[in-house]
């Protein structure tokens, strides 16, 4: 009898919950609109492929094999040729005032150089930018065979055989991260407010004199943004395949199973957040706590294998860290949930620690 | 529930040697509190004179520092949770969800104090006719004025059948016709047996309550049915006109038989200790500018008790 009456508060919470939240357009709104618009920016603007680079060419030999090296690094697409200057001089000013970010010197006895084979000018490179200055960097041992047959074609040491992305397209990494990401900003967003909102409105010291249970609360207030994750990771994953060809290799009941772990734990975070903070504008302050992190830190934008150890003691503690690896495993990899088990299992540890926290945290008392 | 029946005579709240710090601050003083069941008592005393804490720790939503609390024959707060399915809370701010309509939040509360659909279904149709909410049924609840707010929070909080209502000042952004409307609900909820706690601010409910307890500063000043409240003020009340009464006033609080002198209107209304025997040919003795001035004797009202009271309180403190 107990467990049913425990059962129909549950759901008269979550029945309350979605009436509110049908009603809230912004909110409901925003449940479609973040992931398709973030789908949409992140898609097409993160490039991780360096393209384009604005340059300026100092060729003090005006030289046939002057312009030859020229019309060769332009056709490598990485940089872009915007202006000639005369004098190293006014290249390293240019790159100062920030029209340019490198500027080839080609010396005046480029010709000669290039008879003896020797190196034959100098990439003034700004360096702040690390992705940029990498990629000027590859250009230094660009073959020239393309303007000159001296140097005898070399075979590469290594072969690169390139599994689940051969296009190596950045898209294909960064939406199914997306997820992760979108999943930890508005279900954090969500939830944190949750019980906030009910006591700066009132409600709450109304709900205490009832006999709802702290968990019965707690669970009835997440369950609705379950579905709303749901939703959000079909959009992001949909328009991902349809609009940028984002391959979906693994199964979907994997997919849903492991999107619901981590659903889990970040409403779980959530709701802890939601017990801590006094005010929606503290919880929405320590939601960007939360969410600066996994963006930074997750994996989601740079190799998690190339941070500091601390750094990736830090980024274990994210759930957002763990369901990037599942979810890249099962998107692109054709993985299992069983495969990651490791990583599985963390969210599901999170998620039950958290609603014991937050249920704990949560007084039907005043004081 | 029904034991509950088997002693009539029981008191439906009994708390005892009640005090509630908040750091330094005493919010609540070694309060002593007898409510007996089926009457409706009023809480009387200005904003933050411990009425809600009071309430809160009755309720179970505050920790009292010390002292002991029995309602409806339970240990509080010991027994808190098992005391809300047998209590109405209704808060001083209204609590109810504005983004639900009228409906909705009686669904919402009855849900969750687990009325099975049927039984739900009966009682909010009888709640939404007798509180006259009929109409408003399927508006939202943000939109209502006071006083449909606080019938629709009376309605709620009368879903579980509560053998005792706590209502936390619930006129008090309510108009006068309202005002009645509701007094009238409360003694029909008093008459089928409810038992009531009310705090306000307003003399004249507290006049309509079976009995009252002045509370003032975190203590209990006095309490007993208003009348006997009246009769036993130990003192007489005046009231007198004159042309310069703000002067008379100040010349009358030299005496320290004078209780206290207040302004009403035209007329000037003066409390004097009833040892004074003829206060009125008293007062023309003492003041002799009042010698063409109408003086008469009037009935005592509660706010002449309450000014006694609180008077008597703070002499002594300074004493």
């Amino acid at each position: 009898m107990s467990m049913i009456n425990s059962f129909r508060r549950t759901m008269a919470i979550t029945k309350k919950e979605i009436r509110q939240l049908k009603r809230d357009r912004i909110t409901f709104a925003m449940v479609v609109m973040i992931p398709l618009i973030q789908l949409l920016l992140f898609g097409y603007a993160i490039n991780t492929d360096v393209r384009d680079v604005p340059v300026a060419i100092v060729d003090q030999s005006d030289s046939a094999a002057g312009r030859w090296i020229v019309e060769a690094i332009k056709v490598t697409q990485v940089v872009s040729v915007e202006a000639y200057y005369k004098t190293s001089g006014e290249a390293e000013a240019a790159i100062t005032r920030g029209e340019i970010r490198a500027a080839l010197i080609l010396p005046p006895n480029l010709t000669e150089k290039l008879a003896n084979k020797e190196t034959l000018g100098q990439w003034l490179v700004d360096g702040s930018d690390t992705m940029i200055a990498g990629a000027i960097m590859q250009l230094r041992n660009m073959p020239l065979d393309q303007i000159t047959s001296i140097a005898a074609k070399q075979a590469p040491t290594f072969e690169v055989a390139l599994f689940y992305n051969p296009e190596r397209r950045s898209a294909v990494n960064i939406i199914p991260g997306l997820i992760a990401v979108i999943l930890t900003m508005t279900m954090i967003l969500f939830t944190s407010a949750a019980i906030v909102r009910e006591r700066e409105k009132g409600n709450l010291e109304l709900l205490i004199t009832t006999p709802i249970k702290p968990l019965e609360l707690m669970l009835g207030k997440i369950l609705p943004y379950i579905f709303v994750g749901l939703i959000q990771m079909a959009i992001i994953l949909g328009l991902g395949h349809l609009i940028f060809d984002v391959p979906i290799n693994g199964d979907i009941a994997q997919l849903l199973l492991g999107t619901l772990l981590f659903i889990a734990a970040s409403l779980t975070l959530g709701l802890i957040i939601s017990t801590i903070a006094k005010t929606q504008l503290q919880a929405m302050q320590m939601t960007i706590f939360i969410i600066l992190p996994t963006i930074l830190l997750s994996g989601f934008m740079f190799p998690f294998e190339a941070m500091p150890k601390p750094a990736q003691w830090l980024a274990e503690l994210l759930p957002a860290t763990h369901f990037m690896r599942i979810i890249r495993a099962v998107v692109l990899r054709g993985g299992e949930i069983s495969d990651m088990s490791f990583d599985a299992l963390w969210l599901v540890g999170f998620t039950i620690i958290g609603i014991i926290i937050a249920s704990l945290r949560f007084n039907k008392r005043l004081d | 529930m029904n034991s509950s029946d088997t002693h009539d005579h029981e008191l439906a709240i009994d708390a005892r040697g009640l005090s509630k710090m908040f750091g330094m601050l005493a919010a609540v003083s070694n309060l002593n509190l007898r409510v007996p069941k089926g009457q409706i008592y009023g809480f009387l005393g200005p904003n933050g004179c411990g009425k809600s804490t009071t309430i809160r720790m009755l309720t179970g939503l505050l920790t009292p520092t010390a002292g002991e609390i029995s309602v409806l024959g339970m240990s509080i707060p010991k027994q808190a949770e098992a005391l809300k399915l047998r209590i109405g809370y209704m808060t001083q701010k209204f609590s109810l969800y504005d983004d639900l309509t009228v409906k909705e939040n009686l669904e919402f509360i009855a849900q969750i104090y687990c009325l099975s659909p049927n039984e739900s279904k009966r009682k909010i149709e009888q709640l939404i006719s007798t509180y006259q909410l009929t109409k408003l049924a399927k508006q939202f609840a943000g939109t209502l004025s006071g006083g449909q707010k606080q019938r629709l929070s009376l309605a709620c909080a009368c879903l579980n059948d509560p053998e005792l209502l706590f209502l936390d000042e619930p006129t008090s952004a309510v108009d006068p016709q309202s005002r009645r409307n509701f007094w009238e609900q409360l003694f029909d909820l008093s008459e089928a047996g409810t038992s009531i706690l009310v705090t306000t601010h307003y003399m004249d409910e507290a006049e309509r309550c079976h009995s009252l307890a002045i509370m003032d500063q975190g203590f209990i000043l006095a309490d007993d049915s208003p009348k006997a409240l009246m009769e036993n003020m130990g003192v007489n009340v005046l009231e007198l006109t004159h042309p310069n009464l703000r002067q008379v006033k100040d010349e009358l609080l030299e005496f320290s038989e004078v209780r206290s002198a207040a302004q009403i209107g035209a007329r000037l209304r003066v409390l004097i200790d009833d040892k004074v025997n003829q206060p009125d040919i008293w007062l023309k003795q003492a003041l002799p500018t009042l010698e063409q001035s109408e003086i008469h004797l009037t009935p005592p009202n509660l706010e002449d008790v309450f000014v006694t009271v609180t008077e008597q309180s703070s002499a002594l403190e300074i004493g």
